[in-house]
C-alpha cells in the first residue's frame, strides 16, 4: 500500500503535465489561455400533449439560438473562458405533474447550470416552484401568468408581457373602430394563464363602459364548445374575447364559424398568431390575436440607438431568415420567445463574466435592453421580482388578400399596423 | 399481544427505516426525491390493502382521500399560515370524517357496484374542487414563496416533508400489521370471505367496514398533504388522478393482497420501474402498459401476488411473512 | 331566460345523446350477458376514434368507410380480448373481472400513448349546416344521429330475430340452462364481448367525426357511459339509447342555467345516488 500511493501520484502528476503541455502547445504565448467549458441548460418540452404546437415552436427557437452560439464559437467571457451550451431536456407530455418530477431530476440528477421554463403558465409555475426551492436561475418563456411572478421569487425571470395585458388592447381596438359596440362576452380556458387574462380583461372592459354579458371558463381539453356558443348566441355580444391555448382556441374559432356566430370582433389567445391556425380555413378569417412578437416587427439597432437603449443580438429579419432556413416554416412569437429566453441568459452570463448564480442574477436585475423581440427589463421589487415590465404586445389579424389567401396583418397598436382592422362578418 | 415478540413487524419497520435514512445520511436531494415517491406509494398501497385486501372492497377511487388531505392542508397552510404538522393532521381528520359519511351508505353496496361508486365519488369531488373558488378552482392553489421561510427556507421545508413521509410510512405499516393481527382484523377478513356468515357470528359488518374504510382514508390524506406541500402547487387534475389510485391497486395485487408485506414490496418494485421509464423519450408512458400486463398476469395466474405466492410455496415463509 | 337558447342547447344535447347512448350500449350488453363491467371501455372507444382517423388520413378513404373497418376490427379485437383477459376469470367474483378488464385499459393507454402520443387529432369533415333562427345543426351531427339509430335498430333485430342473437339472450338469461339446450356458451360469450367492443368502437368513430380527440379521450365517454348505464338499466342495450338521450338532454338544458363546469359535478352525484338507491337502474326491469 505505502509504496503504491506515491507511484500513483507520480503517474497522475505526469498525466496532468502531459495534458497541460498538449493544451498549451497550440496557443499563442502572448494571449491569455482560453479555458473551454460547457454550460448545461435544462428544460422540459411538451413534445406531446395538448400544448405540443406552441411548445415545439419554443424549442425550435431555443435550438436555433444554440446553433448560432456554436457557430460563433461559444459564449466568450472576459476572462477568456469559452462556454459551449448544451441542452438537457425531457418530454413533459403537457402535464404539470411530470414537469415537477422532471425539473427536480434536471436539478438533482443532471446537475444543469441554468433552467429555461417549459411552455405554458401552468407548467412554468410548477417548474418555478421547484427551481426556487433549489435556488436555480430560470428564464421563463411562454409563461405570462401574473400571479406566478408575484410570489417574491428570487431566481425566476419572465420574458413575456404578463397575461393581464393580453386582451386589454383588443378592447381598446373595439372602442376605436366600433364606438357603437356595447356588449362583450368573455369565454376562456380555466388554466392559470387564461384565467389571469380574463380576470384583468373583465374589469378593464367594465371600466371602459362595456357590458360584459357572459363571463365563463371552460376546462382545458374541451372539444365541444356548443354549450358556450349557445350561451353566446343568446347574449348576442359585439365582441367575443378569450380562448386559451392552441388546440382549444382553434376548435373554438372553428365551431364559432360553423355555428355562424356573428360578432364583429373575435380575439383569441395564443392560437391565432400560430401560422398553423389557418388550417381551419375560412373560420380563421378576421380573427384577432394578441402576439408577443411578429416577424413584421421592426426593432433594430438604429432604433435602439435613437431611443437610447442597449441593443443585443441579431435583427428580426435575420432571425426570421435563419429560422425559415432551418425549419422551413414561419416563426411565431413562441419561437421568438424560446430564442430570446436563451439570448437573455447569454447576455447576463456575458455581463456577469461568470456563471456564478449571484453574479448572473445581478446582471439580470440590471438588464434593460432592446432585442429583435423588443424591449426586456425585469422588476426588481421584492414581491414582483423578475416580472417583465418593459415588453409590449401587438395584435394581429388574419385577412384575405386580393387572391383570397389568408395573410397575417398587424392591426394594433396603430403605430405598428400593417393594415386596417376589418370587422368579422 | 406482546409487542416484543413480533419480529416480523420490527424487522419490516427497521428495513424501511434503514432505506429511508439513506438520503438523510448522504444528504442527497436526488435520493430524497426517489424515496419520497416510493414511500408515498407505499402509504397509498398499504392503505388500499386495508379496505381491499383485508375487507374485500375494491376502492377504485381511493385517491380521493389523497386529494382531500392535500387540498385541506394546502389551504390551511396558505390561508391560515398553519404549521405543516397541524395542517397535515387536520387534512387527515377531514378525510376520515368524509370517509365515514361516504362510507356509511356506499359500503352497503357489494362488489362491482361499490367499485363503480368510488369512481363516481372521485370524479364528482375532482369536478367539485375544480369549480370551488376558495380552493382556487381549476387553477388550484400555489404557495407564496414566503411560506417556506417559517421552516427555515425551502431546503429545510423539503426535508421536513420527507421526514413526515417517513413517519407516515412507518405508521401505516405498523397499523396495517396491528389491524391484521387484531380481533377487528379477523372480523374484516370474515366479512371478506362471507359477510352473511360473519353477521351470524356476531360481527357488525357496517361498523367494521366503515372503521376499516376510515383508517384506509387517513394515511393517504396525510401523504397527500406532505406531497403537495413539497410540490408547492396543487391542482384538481393531479390531486384526484384516477390512474394513480389504480396504480395503487396494481401494487397491492403485485405484492400480494391481504398481506402486510405485499403492498410494501409492490410499491417499491412498481415505483422503481415507473421512475426508470419516465425519462425514456419513447417509453415514458410505457409503465402503464407494464402495469396492465402485470395486473393481468397476476389476476389470471398468481392471484396471491409475490408475497402470497411465497407464503403458499414455503411453510417456513408462511410462518415468518405477514 | 332565453327560450331560443334553451331550444338550441336542448337540440345540441339531444343529438349528442344518441352518440352517448351508442357508446354505452356496448358496456351494458357485455354486462347483461356475462355480468362483467368492462373497464377497458374508454380506451376501446378511443381506438375506434383512431381507426377512423387513420383510415381517413393514412389511406385517404372516406371517414364513414372507416366506421365499417372499425366495426370489423372491433368485433375481432373484442373476441381476442375476451379469450386473453376475461375467459379464464369469467366465473370468478366480479372484482376479478374488473381488475382484468382494467388491465386491458392500462395496456391500451400505455401502448396508445407511445404510438399516438397525447397530441390532439381532428378530422376535417364538412357536411354543411342547416340553419333556422338560432338553431344551427351540423351535417356531421345529423349523420351521427342517423347512424346511431341504424346501429341500434340493427342490434335489436340481431338480438331478437336471428338464431345467434337469440342464443345470446338465452345465455344472458341463464347460462347453465342455455348450455343444457346445446348452446356453446364460450363462443356466445366471446361473440357478445366482440359485439360490445364493436359498438364502443363505432361510437368512438362517430365521435371522431364530431370532435378532436387523443388516446385519453375515451375516458370521458366511459364515465358518461357508466352514468347512462345506471340511468337506462344495467344490461339493457336499448335502455342505453334512452339513457343516452336523457343524459344528453339533461346536459343541454342544465348548461343554460348554470356554469358549464358544474354540469359534471351534478352528473356524478346523480350517478352515485342512483347506484345507492336503485342499482338496477332507473329504467331497469327489476
Amino acid at each position: 500500500m505505502s509504496n503504491k500511493i506515491p507511484r500513483l501520484l507520480w503517474l497522475a502528476a505526469l498525466f496532468v503535465l502531459a495534458v497541460v503541455v498538449v493544451a498549451c502547445a497550440p496557443a499563442e504565448p502572448t494571449k491569455a489561455p482560453t479555458v473551454a467549458k460547457k454550460i448545461v441548460i435544462g428544460f422540459t418540452a411538451s413534445q406531446t400533449g395538448k400544448l405540443n404546437v406552441e411548445s415545439k415552436k419554443q424549442i425550435q427557437g431555443l435550438e436555433l439560438w444554440k446553433d448560432h452560439v456554436v457557430k460563433a464559437g461559444g459564449i466568450k467571457l472576459k476572462d477568456g473562458t469559452v462556454l459551449t451550451p448544451e441542452f438537457k431536456f425531457y418530454d413533459d407530455e403537457s402535464s404539470t405533474d411530470r414537469v415537477q418530477a422532471l425539473y427536480t431530476k434536471l436539478i438533482n440528477d443532471d446537475k444543469v447550470d441554468f433552467l429555461i421554463s417549459p411552455y405554458s403558465s401552468g407548467s412554468a409555475k410548477a417548474a418555478a416552484v421547484v427551481s426556487e426551492q433549489y435556488g436555480k436561475i430560470m428564464i421563463t418563456a411562454g409563461a405570462a401568468d401574473d400571479a406566478t411572478m408575484e410570489q417574491g421569487f428570487k431566481n425566476t425571470y419572465q420574458t413575456y408581457t404578463p397575461a393581464s395585458r393580453y386582451l386589454t388592447g383588443a378592447i381598446d381596438l373595439l372602442a376605436k373602430f366600433d364606438p357603437a359596440a356595447k356588449k362583450i362576452a368573455i369565454v376562456h380556458e380555466k388554466d392559470s394563464f387564461s384565467t389571469s387574462v380574463a380576470k384583468a380583461a373583465d374589469p378593464y372592459a367594465k371600466s371602459k363602459g362595456y357590458n360584459v354579458v357572459l363571463l365563463e371558463g371552460y376546462d382545458s381539453g374541451t372539444t365541444d364548445f356548443a354549450p358556450f356558443i349557445n350561451k353566446i348566441i343568446a347574449a348576442a355580444p359585439d365582441a367575443i374575447i378569450g380562448g386559451g391555448h392552441f388546440a382549444d382556441g382553434t376548435t373554438f374559432a372553428k365551431q364559432l364559424y360553423e355555428k355562424k356566430v356573428t360578432a364583429k370582433v373575435v380575439a383569441l389567445l395564443v392560437a391565432p398568431p400560430e401560422p398553423k391556425f389557418t388550417e381551419i380555413g375560412d373560420a380563421a378569417q378576421n380573427i384577432v390575436g394578441p402576439s408577443q412578437w411578429e416577424p413584421l416587427a421592426t426593432f433594430s439597432e438604429d432604433a435602439a440607438k435613437k431611443a437610447g437603449f442597449a441593443w443585443y443580438g441579431l435583427s428580426a429579419a435575420d432571425f426570421t431568415k435563419d429560422y425559415k432556413a432551418k425549419y422551413n416554416e414561419e416563426p411565431s412569437y413562441h419561437s421568438a420567445g424560446g430564442y430570446v429566453a436563451a439570448l437573455i441568459l447569454q447576455k447576463a452570463i456575458e455581463d456577469a463574466g461568470s456563471t456564478k448564480p449571484d453574479q448572473v442574477r445581478a446582471a439580470l436585475d440590471k438588464m434593460d435592453l432592446l432585442t429583435f423581440y423588443g424591449r426586456v427589463k425585469f422588476s426588481t421589487e421584492a414581491k414582483t421580482h423578475g416580472k417583465q415590465v418593459a415588453h409590449d404586445m401587438v395584435y394581429m389579424q388574419w385577412q384575405k388578400d386580393a387572391s383570397g389567401k389568408l395573410v397575417k396583418q398587424m392591426v394594433w397598436p396603430l403605430e405598428a399596423k400593417t393594415a386596417d382592422w376589418q370587422p368579422r362578418k | 399481544m406482546n409487542l416484543w415478540k413480533q419480529p416480523f413487524l420490527w424487522a419490516t419497520l427497521l428495513v424501511i427505516l434503514v432505506f429511508a435514512l439513506i438520503p438523510i445520511v448522504t444528504g442527497s436531494a436526488a435520493l430524497r426525491e426517489d424515496w419520497l415517491l416510493i414511500l408515498l406509494y407505499l402509504v397509498l398501497a398499504s392503505s388500499i390493502n386495508i379496505i381491499m385486501g383485508y375487507t374485500g372492497y375494491v376502492s377504485f377511487g381511493h385517491i380521493v382521500y389523497f386529494g382531500i388531505g392535500g387540498y385541506v392542508a394546502f389551504f390551511l397552510i396558505q390561508q391560515a399560515g398553519m404549521h405543516l404538522v397541524f395542517a397535515t393532521l387536520i387534512g387527515g381528520l377531514v378525510a376520515v370524517l368524509i370517509a365515514v359519511l361516504i362510507g356509511m351508505p356506499v359500503l352497503r353496496l357489494r362488489g362491482a357496484y361499490f367499485a363503480l361508486a368510488t369512481i363516481g365519488i372521485n370524479e364528482a369531488m375532482r369536478n367539485f374542487v375544480a369549480n370551488f373558488e376558495p380552493f382556487g378552482g381549476s387553477v388550484g392553489m400555489f404557495f407564496n414563496y414566503e411560506v417556506y421561510t417559517a421552516y427555515g427556507g425551502a431546503k429545510d421545508a423539503l426535508w421536513l416533508a420527507y421526514y413526515g413521509m417517513v413517519v407516515v410510512a412507518l405508521a401505516v405499516v405498523a397499523t396495517s400489521f396491528f389491524v391484521k393481527k387484531s380481533k377487528f382484523g379477523l372480523g374484516l377478513m370474515a366479512i371478506r370471505e362471507d359477510q352473511d356468515v360473519a353477521q351470524v357470528l356476531g360481527i357488525d359488518p357496517a361498523r367494521h367496514k366503515v372503521t376499516a374504510y376510515a383508517i384506509s382514508a387517513f394515511f393517504p390524506a396525510l401523504a397527500g398533504a406532505l406531497f403537495f406541500f413539497k410540490n408547492g402547487v396543487i391542482e384538481p387534475g393531479p390531486a384526484f388522478l384516477l390512474h394513480r389510485s389504480i396504480e395503487g391497486l396494481v401494487m397491492v395485487m403485485l405484492g400480494g393482497y391481504g398481506t402486510v408485506l405485499g403492498p410494501i414490496v409492490g410499491a417499491f418494485v412498481y415505483e422503481r420501474l415507473r421512475s426508470f421509464l419516465i425519462t425514456n423519450p419513447t417509453f415514458s408512458s410505457f409503465h402503464l402498459f407494464i402495469a396492465g400486463l402485470l395486473l393481468l398476469l397476476i389476476v389470471l395466474f398468481v392471484t396471491a401476488g409475490v408475497v402470497g405466492w411465497l407464503r403458499q410455496k414455503s411453510p417456513t415463509l408462511r410462518r415468518v411473512l405477514e | 331566460m332565453n327560450i331560443e337558447a334553451l331550444l338550441a342547447s336542448s337540440i345540441d344535447g339531444l343529438m349528442l345523446g344518441f352518440v352517448y347512448g351508442l357508446a354505452a350500449m356496448g358496456l351494458t350488453l357485455i354486462f347483461g350477458v356475462m355480468k362483467v363491467i368492462n373497464l377497458g371501455h374508454g380506451p376501446i372507444i378511443a381506438l375506434g376514434m383512431f381507426i377512423v382517423y387513420l383510415v381517413a388520413t393514412q389511406l385517404g378513404l372516406n371517414p364513414y368507410l372507416g366506421l365499417v373497418i372499425a366495426l370489423l376490427l372491433g368485433l375481432a379485437f373484442g373476441i381476442v380480448v375476451y379469450f386473453l383477459a376475461v375467459h379464464r376469470v369469467i366465473n370468478a367474483p366480479e372484482l376479478t373481472t374488473l381488475l382484468a378488464t382494467f388491465s386491458v385499459n392500462l395496456m391500451i393507454i400505455g401502448v396508445g400513448t407511445v404510438v399516438f402520443t397525447t397530441t390532439p387529432r381532428a378530422l376535417a369533415i364538412d357536411l354543411g349546416t342547416w340553419q333556422s333562427g338560432v338553431i344551427t345543426v351540423l351535417g356531421t351531427k345529423a349523420v351521427a344521429v342517423v347512424i346511431a339509430v341504424i346501429v341500434t335498430g340493427a342490434l335489436y333485430a340481431f338480438l331478437y330475430r336471428t338464431r345467434v342473437g337469440k342464443s345470446i339472450r338465452a345465455v344472458a338469461n341463464n347460462r347453465a340452462a342455455a348450455e343444457l339446450m346445446g348452446i356453446n356458451s364460450t363462443w356466445v360469450l366471446a361473440l357478445s364481448f366482440g359485439i360490445g367492443t364493436m359498438l364502443a368502437m363505432i361510437s368512438g368513430g362517430l365521435l371522431a367525426t364530431l370532435f378532436s380527440f387523443t388516446i385519453l379521450s375515451g375516458g370521458i365517454y366511459e364515465l358518461k357511459s357508466f352514468v347512462i348505464v345506471v340511468l337506462g338499466g344495467l344490461g339493457n342495450p336499448t335502455g342505453a339509447l334512452v339513457g343516452g338521450i336523457v343524459l344528453g338532454l339533461l346536459e343541454g338544458i342544465t348548461t343554460i342555467f348554470i356554469p358549464v363546469g358544474w354540469v359534471p359535478v351534478i352528473e356524478y352525484v346523480v350517478f352515485v345516488l342512483i347506484i345507492l338507491v336503485r342499482p338496477t337502474g332507473l329504467l331497469g326491469a327489476r
